[in-house]
């Protein structure tokens, strides 16, 4: 398959090609992620990991089946909350202020970071009100009109409007699952929300709607700061701009996506790479 | 080698073959009971019915009469029964799909379980103590209060199988978006369980439609129409077995007519629950 556009490798003066930790604490980290352990009752998943998310890029997560890296991604939103019997400790900061602290309000944190889920899940809803629905629960509608303007634009940014236009009031489970892969991004981007958290959006896809997903994610960066989780190194290659391994629920390296696919420091990254393990 | 081979072979068509029938055989049975007792029903209750016979009251022996004042009084006790039972029980259902994992959760679906296999009679008895014993008469409220009694422990626990079956990932969805808790179960999680807990609501209701011991000294019976709930109310339960019980030949018939509306009656509230909450999507 070919890459449809470019890497975007930033600036050297901006990214220079170090370990993150040797980075300054850069002003456009969107998210600051400082010591962060988790645990699932008395199993520690994630282990003190410090990493900075920059803003309008797309950082990806790698890493072998149970590395925490879903984990992780989870931790951004507060999803694993759901989840009795778990614990974050540490601290993560998105715009300076630390999601964990007492008196969050996880639901507006919810609607400032959008998430995609692996497997597409789209509400037993016609394809309209799925989109509509984070509009109207946060009251973020004027108008009727004005609902129907961000319905079309949130399908339109995620490259669906054309598929569906025709066919906005019939169930959404009737799409394929590339469409309601898409239709759940398209239900993620309706509340503008400022990050999007991806894990591993194309994972059950074929390449075609792998690929038309991929070309969304780089063309949504312009406006998102998007953290993805892939199994897929080829995918993590292709869209991202920073890439992070993880191992054993570790962060072993974190890079400018191209050096860690062509020099990375760790050995243990490019045993991972080159696909001696995992 | 290959002589065993087909002689195994053989074995196992035959084997597949006798089961295959004997379940067959089991499925025709369990059908074939439930159409007999349909058939018979309709056989001798047929006769009976006229457009007479579904308006009027009864009339002393030898006179006609009819059981309208029992469908009637059937309809208004179901439907106040439903009113009682239905959001209890739904109710009931979201708490324990939701928040019913601690001890008072746990407590609460085995009393659930316990109440579900309570013989009707004693729930009837129970409903005597309470309501008709102090109001001093029978009514139509106790009635109702008895089926719904008998309907809640049904509906929860339909009700909570039903949510629990809504895939995590749809809840999830919904958090993600910046949904409250509450909004996420009635807007997602509800509407997705919907027509589950519609069929455990119809089950309730064709359940307590064929009571008739807890209505005997709660609702009671009655020979009139009547519209009021403290007093007194006809049912088809009731009138099939005061006519059946008794030693007329022209009361058997008109039971075994009254059995058949009861029968029509329960399809009836089958077709429209299952037309109203139809799939959507």
């Amino acid at each position: 398959m070919t890459v449809p556009k470019p890497i975007f490798v930033p600036p050297r003066s901006e990214h220079p090609n170090v370990r993150q930790s040797e980075l300054p604490v850069s002003a456009q980290a969107k998210i600051e992620v400082r010591q962060l352990s988790f645990f699932y009752g008395r199993v520690k998943a994630l282990h003190d990991i410090t990493l900075n998310i920059p803003e309008r890029m797309v950082m990806a997560f790698i890493g072998p089946s149970g590395c925490g890296k879903s984990t992780f991604l989870r931790a951004l939103n507060r999803m694993n909350d759901t989840i009795p019997g778990t614990r974050a400790v540490g601290e993560v900061s998105i715009d300076g202020r630390d999601i964990y602290a007492p008196g969050t309000d996880v639901v507006e944190l919810r609607r400032r970071v959008g998430m995609v889920f692996q497997k597409s899940n789209p509400f037993p809803k016609s394809i309209f009100d799925n989109v509509a629905y984070g509009l109207r629960i946060n009251n973020l509608a004027s108008s009727k009109e004005d609902l129907s303007e961000r319905v079309e634009k949130a399908l339109t940014d995620a490259a669906l409007w054309p598929e569906v236009k025709d066919r906005l009031k019939t169930s959404a489970l009737g799409l394929s699952g590339g469409q309601q892969q898409r239709l759940c991004i398209a239900r993620a981007l309706a509340i503008r929300p400022e990050v999007i958290l991806m894990d591993e959006p194309a994972s059950a896809l074929d390449p075609i709607a792998t690929q038309k997903i991929e070309e969304l994610i780089v063309e949504l960066k312009r406006d998102y700061t998007i953290a993805i989780v892939t199994h897929n190194m080829q995918q993590a290659a292709r869209v991202s701009d920073r890439t992070a391994f993880f191992w054993l629920g570790k962060l072993i390296e974190i890079n400018d996506t191209e050096r860690i696919f062509t020099n990375p420091d760790e050995k243990l990254t490019e045993d991972y790479i080159t696909g001696r393990f995992g | 080698m290959m002589e065993m081979l087909a002689r195994q072979n053989s074995r196992r068509r035959l084997t597949n073959s006798i089961m295959t029938s004997l379940t067959a055989l089991c499925a025709f049975v369990a059908v074939g009971i439930l159409a007999l007792i349909l058939g018979y029903i309709a056989y001798r209750g047929v006769t009976s019915i006229s457009l007479q016979f579904l308006v009027d009251t009864p009339k002393p022996v030898g006179e006609g009469g009819g059981i309208g004042h029992a469908i009637v009084g059937t309809l208004i006790l179901l439907a106040t029964a439903s009113l009682i039972g239905l959001p209890i029980g739904i109710a009931a259902g979201i708490y324990l799909a939701e928040f019913g994992d601690g001890w008072f959760g746990r407590i609460a679906r085995f009393v659930t379980d316990t109440l579900t296999g309570v013989p009707s009679i004693v729930v009837g008895v129970f409903v005597y103590t309470l309501i008709v014993l102090p109001m001093k008469h029978y009514s139509a409220l106790a009635g109702a209060l008895a089926l719904a009694i008998v309907m809640i422990p049904i509906v929860t626990r339909t009700t909570e199988e039903m949510i629990r079956l809504v895939p995590t990932s749809l809840r999830e969805g919904a958090l993600a978006l910046g949904a409250p808790q509450w909004k996420v179960t009635m807007g997602v999680v509800l509407p997705a369980a919907a027509s589950g807990i519609a069929t455990g609501a119809m089950l309730a209701i064709a359940r307590v439609s064929g009571e008739t011991a807890p209505l005997l000294f709660t609702a009671f019976g009655s020979r009139f129409f009547n519209y009021y709930l403290d007093q007194p109310m006809a049912s088809l339960t009731v009138q099939i077995y005061n006519y059946a019980i008794s030693p007329y030949d022209e009361w058997h018939a008109q039971a075994w007519a009254a059995t058949l509306v009861l029968m029509a009656l329960i399809l009836a509230i089958n077709i429209v629950v299952r037309f109203v909450t139809r799939k959507k999507f």
